[in-house]
């Protein structure tokens, strides 16, 4: 999560640079004015013992100003500097270098992230969560906005971060410049999971990028050989559907995250847990003690119902 | 108006605290013994040393959630608490330490210190000043009443809607939060006027206003600020009230209200009150960090100056607390570089300090070492803010632990830090007795490393990613090692500050006793006896310059103070009033006597609240009558202070 090193192209390396120099201001600042005033103490402190303060003598030694008149004229050219430095910054990340082809709404829910593919060929939109695809080497416009509280959308290693308002869209746009998986967190406090609220962006070259939205507009996978996955599959839509989607099935919730093709992400319950099968069935038996307060209620399936259930999720790859 | 207006002309005397007129006096100011004179007293010194001793208190309380905090968080992935646990805990410690131990703790030095540095006898609103204590004791007990039916507010201090709506937020967390703001917004009004009349009109004659101690510029540029901000918050939590309890819509986002509304109204309040908590803080260090120098404060009126342009400018970045809210570019760009600037007037008080170190001879004490240690650990506060100052940095900085760790060199650096120094060099004229240098000075390397220990790794958790509020961590982050650093700090940090108490308990029976003026300092409290009586002066003094005990040294000013032979006022509680700028002397103030009508009115004031807390309208209803019945009766005029209808014609 770190983003004193970016992988951010254009942006990331503005915002690191500034920010580096200005960390680097900060210290040499604090190292200085440390080491004036300890040097001023050794140097001039009295040998007299503290209790007799009335036998050191008061005097006015000069009048000290110059002191003011040069450490603030220093101060004040390296903030008026650092200020023309950050706005330059400003301007030059405002807008990404050229238009952006992709754009991707995010909409934020307590407490996991919903993405949605734009398109201008209508049959290529697609909704997933928690994990988000982008080329590399291109800029991606981020669409924000929230359906309860203020959420942030923040990739650290990509970019800065923005808030996810109510009845508001804001944007953001972020670009990486080397294929890998970047790891994202809300950044703004939203109840009581705001903790476990991650998800993760992973860039891929651009044909791989393009491979992996055409999977996930397949249909769900319903092989025929496999009777548990059918049964798996009815009960998903019976027990889950309420509150998820699947396409190319009969669940079609939109309360929780968008499960299709769910065992091609790294992570279930928004950067939670890692995505393995023993992790998922955990999960789904008692989603409470993994993220208590979040809105999946205790189902208590029985053993079967759990088994079915899961063999079916493993088969949405 | 001239001299010519007195009703009488005082006679000049010199008197001293064994003469007649001091026994007089006595008995004419002492606040009767016994339960009865405690609940009723408008003593500013008692009721200033009740302000300290509440504030810290709430800072115990604000700790022992902090260490409660940072157990759960030293290790990844435990479960101490709960989420909800978690949440009210860091809610609570943030309204504790900004709102009952911060500004409570400065008023605590203010109320004590103002008339005793002014060279008068109390508050120009003795008993306003103690219907502020019992309404901010009040607020407090108020919102700590939250624990008790597990539902403390739980929303942050800031407190962001909609997450503190009904809908998202259905218990009385947030009612208990919204109240008690409103609350102890009240007394810190009230407080805020008090001081500012108090600075205005009730100095010594001859304390032009150029004379003034830098503390009480402190806490008087910050009364206006208090003024000026306080409605803001009062406001938008009275929205927020009326939205969760009758369903009005300011900040309901469904009903097309506006929660970026409350972030606004939020932080025009809440960035002018980070510089509240702070420049009487700083105030206490230009006043006292000299007497340790054996010089003069370098640059006071560029000091005064730079207090006074920080509080203006407070007023104008309150946007950099929401860079990444989607303000459009050009707002981003002005309070960005608006809140680079606010850093100069800092900067002038940074250079005074190490200035008046340098061309003085340091005395190093307990107290020094406190305002030495803080020199630094404000300008790491500092810095750190001028790095979120940047637009382009703080959307990579803001809601990580970066600005946690830059808030609290900001409250223990700059707050804290001041505090336990103004407290070693204060606490003699409080109690009469010195604290101990030996475990004061263990107690300051304790705090220094401990609360460096805690703080300075944090920097780097929050550059590594870490976001603020979380109530636990996966593991492989690479934030284990450095929140185990930080909450090993926090257990330091945490001794040392009971190693002050303990100072504080043991010395207050057996410490040494202090003198009228244990550390030769220059202004008028020191001429007073350890601890102060009850009419703090004899005479009023006269001042001839702003160092007034250390003139003959200096060889400032015109003439010669008097702090021996002044005014005598022994008809009754009397108090000078002089004029606005030069301190003339103006008229003779009939102050009031000892009340409990600032308790009662405190106590169905709180009552009444509670009642629209549990929504006992007819409770809250009389109440409101009681409180008018008691502001009456606080304010019935009384012959013997002369305030008797006439006919001048």
């Amino acid at each position: 999560m770190t983003y004193l090193r970016t992988f951010g192209g254009f942006k990331g390396e503005q915002i690191k640079v500034l920010t580096w120099a200005l960390l680097i201001q900060a210290i040499v600042v604090v190292v200085i004015v440390s080491l004036l005033v300890l040097i001023g103490v050794l140097l001039r402190r009295s040998r007299r013992p503290a209790t007799g303060l009335d036998r050191q003598p008061v005097q006015e030694t000069g009048s000290g100003l110059s002191w003011i008149y040069i450490g603030v004229g220093i101060s004040t050219i390296a903030l008026i500097g650092s200020m023309i430095w950050n706005g330059y910054t400003m301007a030059a990340i405002d807008r990404p270098p050229r238009a952006p082809e992709l754009t991707i709404e995010v909409r934020g829910h307590q407490w996991w992230w919903e993405v949605r593919y734009l398109s201008q060929d209508t049959s290529r939109i697609f909704e997933t969560a928690n994990e988000i695809h982008i080329p590399v080497g291109q800029p991606v416009e981020f669409r924000v906005s929230t359906v309860d509280v203020i959420h942030s959308f923040w990739i650290p290693a990509l970019g800065d971060k923005i808030d996810l308002i109510p009845n508001q869209i804001n944007s953001n746009w972020l670009e990486a410049d080397s294929p890998g998986i970047y790891r994202g967190q809300c950044s703004e406090f939203c109840g009581q999971q705001h903790a476990h609220m991650g998800l993760v962006v992973v860039a891929d070259k651009p044909a791989d990028f393009q491979a992996w939205w055409d999977s996930q507009l397949q249909p769900a996978a319903l092989p025929a050989d496999q009777p548990q996955v059918a049964e798996g599959a009815t009960q998903f839509v019976l027990r889950c559907g309420a509150c998820h989607n699947i396409r190319g099935t009969q669940a079609g919730g939109r309360l929780g995250p968008n499960l299709s093709h769910l065992m091609s992400r790294k992570s279930v319950a928004a950067g939670t847990l890692p995505n393995n099968p023993a992790y998922l069935s955990g999960w789904i038996a008692d989603p409470q003690t993994v993220k208590p307060g979040n809105l999946m209620p205790n189902l208590d399936l029985s053993g079967p119902e759990l088994a079915s259930i899961r063999t079916f999720l493993e088969a949405q790859k | 108006m001239a001299v010519g207006t007195y009703e009488r002309a005082p006679t000049l005397e010199r008197a001293d605290y064994a003469s007649p007129v001091a026994s007089e006096l006595e008995t004419i100011w002492e606040t009767k013994p016994g339960i009865g004179g405690w609940l009723s007293t408008v003593d500013h010194k008692e009721l200033g040393i009740r302000y300290i001793a509440t504030a810290f208190a709430f800072l115990i309380l604000g700790g022992i959630e902090a260490l409660v905090m940072r157990v759960q968080l030293a290790r990844p992935n435990l479960s101490l608490l709960t989420p909800e646990q978690y949440n009210q805990i860091f809610s609570m410690h943030g309204i504790t330490m900004i709102f009952l131990y911060a500004q409570p703790v400065l008023t605590g030095f203010s109320a004590y210190l103002f008339p005793l540095l002014l060279g008068t006898r109390d508050l120009a609103f003795p008993r306003l000043n103690a219907f502020s204590y019992w309404a901010y004791l009040a607020a407090g007990l108020f919102m700590y009443a939250s624990f008790l039916v597990a539902a403390a507010p739980n929303d942050g201090w800031f407190n962001y809607a909609p997450y503190s709506l009904k809908t998202y937020n259905p218990g009385p967390n947030m009612d208990f939060y919204a109240l008690g703001m409103i609350l102890l917004g009240i007394s810190t009004t009230a407080g805020a006027i008090n001081f500012l009349v108090t600075v205005l009109r009730t100095r010594a004659p001859g304390m032009s206003i150029n004379r003034l101690p830098i503390l009480t510029w402190g806490t008087t540029t910050t009364s206006v600020g208090i003024l000026l901000s306080m409605p803001a918050v009062t406001l938008a939590c009275f929205m927020l009230w009326a939205d969760r309890q009758f369903g009005t819509h300011f900040f309901d986002a469904t009903a097309r209200g506006q929660p970026l509304l409350w972030q606004h109204l939020f932080w025009i309040f809440a960035h002018p009150w980070v510089y509240i908590i702070v420049l009487p803080a700083m105030g206490i260090v230009s006043d006292a960090l000299p007497i340790f120098c054996r010089r003069p404060l370098v640059g006071y009126t560029v000091v005064v100056l730079g207090t006074i342009a920080t509080m203006v400018m407070g007023f104008g970045v309150w946007l950099h607390h929401m860079f990444a809210t989607g303000i459009p570019f050009i707002a981003l760009s002005f309070f960005s570089g608006a809140s680079f600037v606010i850093t100069i007037p800092s900067a002038v008080a940074v250079f005074a300090w190490v200035a008046t170190i340098w061309t003085g001879r340091p005395v190093i004490t307990t107290a020094f070492l406190f305002f030495a240690g803080f020199i630094s650990m404000f300008v790491i506060g500092g810095v750190s803010g001028v790095m979120t100052a940047s637009v382009a940095a703080d959307r990579q900085l803001t809601d990580t632990y970066f600005v946690v760790a830059h808030i609290h060199y900001v409250l223990i650096g700059i707050n804290l830090f001041p505090v336990i120094g103004g407290l070693f060099v204060w606490f003699p004229k409080m109690t009469g007795r010195m604290l101990n240098e030996r475990l004061g000075k263990w107690s300051f390397w304790i705090i220094l490393c401990g609360f460096n220990l805690a703080f300075l790794p944090m920097h780097w958790t929050g550059l590594a990613g870490m976001p603020r509020r979380i109530y636990t961590y996966q593991d492989g982050m690479g934030w284990n090692t450095v929140n185990l650093v930080t909450s090993i700090g926090a257990f330091f940090l945490a001794l040392g500050i009971l190693l002050v108490l303990i100072n504080i308990f043991l010395s207050v029976r057996n410490g040494a006793v202090a003198g009228p003026n244990p550390w030769d300092g220059p202004t008028l409290e020191w001429v007073t006896p350890s601890p102060p009586p009850p009419y703090n002066f004899a005479v009023i003094p006269a001042v001839a310059s702003r160092h007034p005990l250390w003139e003959d040294r200096l060889r400032e000013g015109m003439g010669h103070s008097s702090v021996h032979r002044g005014l005598v006022l022994d008809d009754g509680k009397e108090m000078l009033a002089t004029t606005v700028l030069d301190a003339e002397p103006d008229a003779i103030l009939k102050m009031p006597e000892d009340s409990y009508s600032p308790l009662v009115v405190a106590v169905v004031m709180t009552a009444g609240f509670a009642g629209l807390l549990l929504h006992w309208w007819v409770f809250s209803g009389i109440c409101a009558w009681l409180m008018f019945m008691g502001l009456l009766v606080w304010l019935w005029p009384e012959p013997k202070l002369g305030q008797s209808a006439r006919w001048d014609r």
